[in-house]
This record gives structure tokens, sequence and C-alpha cells, in this order.
């Protein structure tokens, strides 16, 4: 009837940090890409999305990881589906009952959290295989790692297609917004920026890694 | 040359499988309904201050405003905007009507657009309206409410209502930017005509739809504040 259960792994700091960067939601396994592309065109939006991603991650693994030995394997993906529909659907009170605004202009986009593959993956592939805190404390750091891509996004689109960040008028007047920033060719551009900004960093950081593991093996072979 | 047979999953029984999805429905019900039954007055509360600060965004020189449900082809003054379709009467200090607010809605490029405009019956003009719900492309369809030449269609939209009393005189509609040639044509923002395009849309059709009763209407309403 349940899935069988791996062996844990114990709970560390690692479980946490992985969705921030090397698992990074967004920039490393490229998940979730619609809304991030979508609602990223002003950093309210993009905080507003990230919010209602992280509680719906953090209570659908909750729920997932604390029924998955209830869940018969057959019908998981449906039961999967139905815990997620319920916190979309109550992020989407809670949203309505905080900001009327806000969820105007999130739109479609809050139902369409149902959909997103981040949250459905990571209840199949970790919080269904392992216990209710490993899977709260991953999903936290899944959905902060999915926040920092969506703010990443939301605060240059907007700096650049309107001149402010949270409406606040950053530019002198004198700038020409891009306007292209603020539409969905912009989210693209952005994106790939990012991208390659963040490949960048992680090609420097394991070259770094090579070179230290080479000349400390050198150090050795010398002694 | 036979084959072993490979050993078939064992399928657990149907009730089980009932069961397990009958305990995950539960708990989502109960969940949803507890989140719901919590948030619905802060939501209600939320929509109604929302239209009241439209109401009053829409008709900046009313200081008191009634609330009227359409029944029946007649306006009947209500105390609570419960009912499906409503209008807005305005009245200054002196307790004189300035106007009314009505809701409009159609789509625009994203989803609907909805809207709360004003109307003066006395002179027949649309003044001002104020978006209620859009998710129009920023930068373009959000243009309605901050481009100064579109805005200034909106000084007097002539809606007037024909003799036969049934529909509006001249249809309102959009028209492509720099060619607005009657006062009843909204000038559509170069970029935005889709969103344009709806605005026109919903004005013309709740126009149809009310500007004639509510000059049917107009001495009950203009005596509403007063009794």
């Amino acid at each position: 009837m349940s899935q069988t259960i791996e062996t844990e792994k114990p709970l560390t700091l690692e479980v946490f940090t992985a969705g921030l960067w090397q698992e990074n939601p967004v920039f490393v396994m490229m998940l979730g890409l619609c809304p991030t592309l979508a609602v990223t065109n002003t950093l309210e939006n993009s905080l507003g999305m990230s919010a209602a991603t992280l509680f719906v991650l953090v209570g659908s693994n909750a729920l997932v990881s604390a029924l998955r030995l209830v869940i018969p394997k057959q019908i998981r993906i449906t039961a999967y589906i139905i815990i997620i529909a319920t916190f979309v659907t109550i992020v989407d009170y809670l949203i309505q009952a905080f900001s009327l605004d806000l969820h105007n202009k999130l739109g479609a986009f809050i139902q369409l959290i149902v959909v997103n593959c981040l949250i459905l993956g990571r209840a199949e592939a970790y919080a269904s295989r392992n216990g209710f805190t490993k899977a709260v404390v991953s999903a936290l750091g899944m959905g902060l790692g999915f926040t920092l891509a969506l703010v990443a996004l939301g605060s240059v689109r907007e700096l650049l297609g309107a001149g402010q960040l949270l409406g606040y008028q950053i530019f002198s007047l004198n700038f020409e917004p891009w306007v292209v920033m603020i539409l969905p060719p912009g989210g693209f551009i952005v994106l790939g920026s990012w991208l390659l900004l963040f490949n960048y960093f992680r090609q420097r950081k394991t070259e770094n890694l090579l070179a230290v593991d080479s000349a400390s093996h050198c150090t050795v072979k010398n002694n | 040359m036979s084959e072993t047979p490979e050993e078939l999953p064992q399928f657990p029984a149907s009730s089980k499988l009932i069961i397990a999805l009958g305990i995950i429905a539960f708990l989502s019900g109960l969940l949803v309904v507890i989140v719901y039954e919590y948030t619905k007055p802060i939501i209600a509360e939320n929509q109604r201050l929302a239209t009241e600060k439209a109401i009053f965004a829409v008709l900046p020189a009313a200081k008191t405003r009634l609330t009227f449900a359409v029944q029946a082809n007649k306006l009947q003054l209500v105390t609570d905007a419960g009912v499906a379709e409503v209008i807005y009467a305005g009245y200054d200090q002196q307790n004189n009507l300035v106007g009314v607010a009505l809701h409009a809605a159609a789509q625009g490029y994203q989803d609907t657009v909805q809207l709360l405009y004003a109307y003066n019956p006395l002179t027949s003009c649309i003044t001002g309206f104020a978006v209620l719900k859009s998710t129009e492309t920023p930068g373009f369809g959000t243009k309605i409410t901050t481009d100064v030449d579109f805005l200034d269609n909106f000084k007097c939209l002539q809606a007037t209502v024909n003799l036969a009393g049934t529909n509006l005189k001249h249809a309102i509609k959009t028209v492509r930017h720099g060619t607005k040639q009657q006062s009843w044509e909204i000038d559509a923002i170069a970029g935005a005509t889709i969103t344009s395009n709806a605005i026109g849309r919903m004005l013309n059709a709740s126009g149809n739809k009310f500007h004639a009763l509510i000059a049917k209407n107009l001495t009950m309403l203009q005596q509403a504040q007063t009794k």
C-alpha cells in the first residue's frame, strides 16, 4: 500500500541551502518558469507570487510528508494534486483578504500555482520520501530559492522598464523606460542574463575548487 | 522456449484507495472551509471599500451616495449592495444629484476589464472611470488610467438616450488614435487598441442597458436623498 521509505539521511543545513543555490528551482532546475516570466514585471508582483508559492510549497510538502504512509502509490499524483489545490485555494482567499489590488495584479497566475511543476515535483521527489521536518525545511529552502529568482528578475525588469522599485522612482524622470523589459520578451532577456551570470559564477567556483584540489594534491606528493 | 511470466505488481483493494482519497478530500475540504469562513467577511469588506473608494473617485463632487438595484426594469433603493445589478447615485452637500456610477465590463487583452464609470444624466455625459479589475499589459493596457489624451475623452463623452427612450442615440465606439470626430467616439491609445476597444464596447453596452432606465427614473433619483 505505501511506498518503500528509504533510510533517511539526517537533517543538515544543506537540506535548506540546496534550494537556494545548488538546486535553485529557477536558475538550476528551470522549474516554474511560467509565473517566473509572466508576473515578474514588477518587484511587488514578484514578491506576491513568491510568497504565494512559498506558502503552497511548504503547506503541500508538509501534508504530503505527513500522509506519505497513508497514500497508496497508485493514487499518489491524484492525492498530491488535491493537496496542492487545497493550499492554492487557501492562498487565493488569503491574498484577497490581504490585498485585493495584489490579487487583481496576479490574476489567474495564483490559481495556476496548482500546475507549477516545482510544487508537484517536490511533493513527488522529496516530501513523499522524507520525514515531516526535512520536507518542510527543504520546501522552505526551495521556496526561498524561488523567491530569490523572482526578486532578481522583478527588480531588474521594474528598474529598467519603469525606472522604479516597488513603485518608488529610482531613476530621474529624464530616464526613458525600456518598455520591452516589462513585456514578455523582457522576461526572457532578463532570465537569460541572470542564467548567464549564475552559471558563470558556478563555473568559476567549480574551477577554483578543482585548482585548490590539484594544488593540495601536488603539495602532498612533493612532501 | 517459454518465457517466465513477469510477476504483476499487487494492486491494493479499491476500498483502500477510496478510504485514502476520502481522508485527503475530507482534510482538504476542512482546511478550505475554515479559511473561507475566516476570510469571507474580510474579503467582503475589502470589496466594499474598493467600490466605495471608486464611487467617490469617479464622482468627486459627491459627498454622499445611495445604492439602487435594477429590478424588473425599475430602480429600487436598497441599503446593501448584495444584489446582482446596482447603480450608485452621488449627491453633493445640498443633496443635489451630481451623477451616477455604474459597473461595466468587457474582455480586454489578458482578461476581463471591470470598471466603475461616472455618468451625468443631466448632461448625458460620461465623465470618468475607475478600474476595479484589470490584468492588462503593464506599460500598454494599463495606460487607460494614465494616458492624458485618452483621459481627455472622458471630459464629456456623449451618451445621450434616443428619442424613443430605449437605447443610446449614438453608439459609443473607439476609433483609431487621432481620428476622433464625434463627441461619442473614444480616441484609442496607440499600442493599447484592444484595451481601448474594450472600454468603448463596455460603455456602449452599459449605456444601452442602463442610461434609458436612469433617464426614466431621473426625478426619483434627484429626490431620493431628500426623502
